[in-house]
């Protein structure tokens, strides 16, 4: 049995969100200086060399890379030889996430409805995931949602096949179009139910941009989804061009005879995600 | 070289935009989105005045991340337009000629453009801490219960702008998708 201070989690998510507010993973910048070199449209690479430009500018001033800076959203893999102490780990959580909101745009409406603002981008949205061991792991995914509103999710009968999941995948960037603030990463998560198929997307955009599925005919559908939507003419911010995702991640869940559940995840242009371990 | 577009904008700079162009603003704008759209078009239906002038004026639609210190504004790049849609055709009635954002406007919307002569132009969402840059100066107006959300005018220079609907029905969103749609490409080659 391992004890960890909820005090030491606190100080280290707030820090994390902090950081990636204004640092983008290496794995984009890496992925948009290439898609920089593959785009044919002019204004294409323009808009690129801008968003690298940008990026480069935040971090260097240590200012957040977008006004949209998210809502927080945790994916924690505990341990289950740890033991919290010092407090609750939910709270916790909440309390670093209100620390990290203090010079980052409020984002967070208490109640759909009512829309009044929350005041400190608070509540963080947090997954729980009992694993092996005595480790703590937490990932973070800090989403705007230009990208999330243009998310969808579907429950198909199995009659629809492997097409008809590709046509839903393409449906939904096309319907996006400028919107999600493309280049996209785009998380689809296929099979499972109604809760775990979205939950599956959304877990697809922690992946390492360009990573490739461990199962071959998952993987073939993640080469022919990218090719598809960057044969749509979308381009950087919509503004044409063949470069309308950087990268297709899929992940496939078991699910019912009955069903095939699809969910599209859209990431834009400016993924702000980190992971730590203590 | 992309050339510079004064705000508030005037009839014949209205007329000479065109789909596609790309220009630069300089002048005065107005920030307000989503709950700043609805209140405002709320008060205009009870008959009050309005916290900000509208004829011949250009909003944006940004909510921006808090300043640093010392710094004029935080990042401040464009919200989804998509959104402000059911509240647009109001305040084109009552004058303004220009609208910023991001992404696609509905039909409703890019027919009253041309009916009342405006323009929408599209920022580079994302692009926001040097977007932030080009403004000079932030003056919050009204709403200030809404945070970023509340209406700011704001002084920008050089802001670098698309037109994506000009106020002839030109749309740069529609026609760049067509020219590098998967096979459509060799008219692109020789642009």
């Amino acid at each position: 049995m391992r004890t960890i201070d909820v005090r030491d989690v606190r100080q280290a998510v707030g820090e994390l969100l902090r950081h990636s507010a204004h640092s983008l993973p290496e794995d984009y910048l890496e992925a948009m200086r290439t898609a920089g070199r593959q785009e044919r449209s002019p204004t294409g690479q323009e808009v690129i060399e801008l968003l690298l430009e940008n990026a480069a500018y935040a971090e260097a001033e240590t200012i957040p890379t977008c006004q949209d800076t998210g809502m927080a959203i945790l994916f924690v893999e505990v341990g289950q030889d740890v033991h919290f102490s010092g407090g609750e780990i939910y709270a916790a959580l909440q309390d670093a996430t209100r620390d990290a909101y203090a010079d980052l745009r409020k984002s967070v409406v208490s109640d759909p409805l009512l829309r009044v603002n929350s005041g400190d981008n608070t509540p963080a949205l947090i997954h729980w995931e009992i694993v092996g061991g005595d480790g703590l792991r937490i990932s973070t995914l800090q989403k705007g949602f230009g990208a999330e509103l243009m998310s969808r999710v579907q429950m198909f009968p199995p009659a629809i096949g492997e097409e008809g999941v590709q046509q839903f995948v393409i449906d939904t960037v096309e319907k996006a179009g400028p919107n999600a603030c493309p280049p996209l990463i785009v998380g689809v998560g296929i099979g499972g139910s109604l809760d775990t198929v979205g939950m599956a997307a959304k877990k697809a955009l922690l992946r390492p941009i360009g990573s490739v599925s461990s199962e071959a005919h998952v993987a073939r559908l993640e080469g022919d989804l990218l090719d598809a939507l960057n044969g749509l003419g979308i381009g950087p911010q919509g503004l044409g061009g063949v470069v309308t995702a950087l990268a297709v991640h899929v992940e496939v869940l078991a699910t019912h005879i009955a069903a095939l559940p699809i969910a599209v995840n859209l990431n834009c242009s400016a993924p702000r995600r980190a992971t730590l371990e203590l | 070289m992309a050339r510079t577009v004064r705000a508030p904008l005037d009839e014949a700079a209205v007329r000479s935009l065109r789909a596609g162009e790309r220009v630069v603003m300089t002048g005065t704008i107005y920030a307000a989105r989503d709950a700043a759209h609805k209140r405002l078009v709320a008060a205009m239906k009870r008959g009050e005045e309005l916290p900000l002038p509208l004829s011949g004026q250009v909003i944006y639609y940004v909510g921006p991340a808090p300043a640093k210190q010392g710094a004029v504004i935080g990042p401040a790049g464009p919200t989804t337009s998509g959104r402000m849609d059911p509240y647009t055709l109001p305040l084109l009635e009552r004058g303004v000629a220009g609208l910023i954002g991001k992404g696609s406007r509905s039909e409703e919307v890019k027919q009253a453009l041309v009916r009342h002569g405006a323009v929408y132009f599209g920022a580079v969402g994302g692009a926001s801490a040097l977007l932030a840059r080009q403004i000079r100066r932030s003056r919050l107006l009204a709403y200030p219960d809404l945070l970023s959300e509340a209406i700011r005018e704001l002084e920008v220079e050089d802001f670098p702008l698309f037109v994506i609907n000009d106020c002839h029905g030109g749309d740069a969103y529609l026609a760049a998708r067509e020219a590098y749609r998967s096979g459509a490409e060799g008219s692109q080659r020789s642009r």
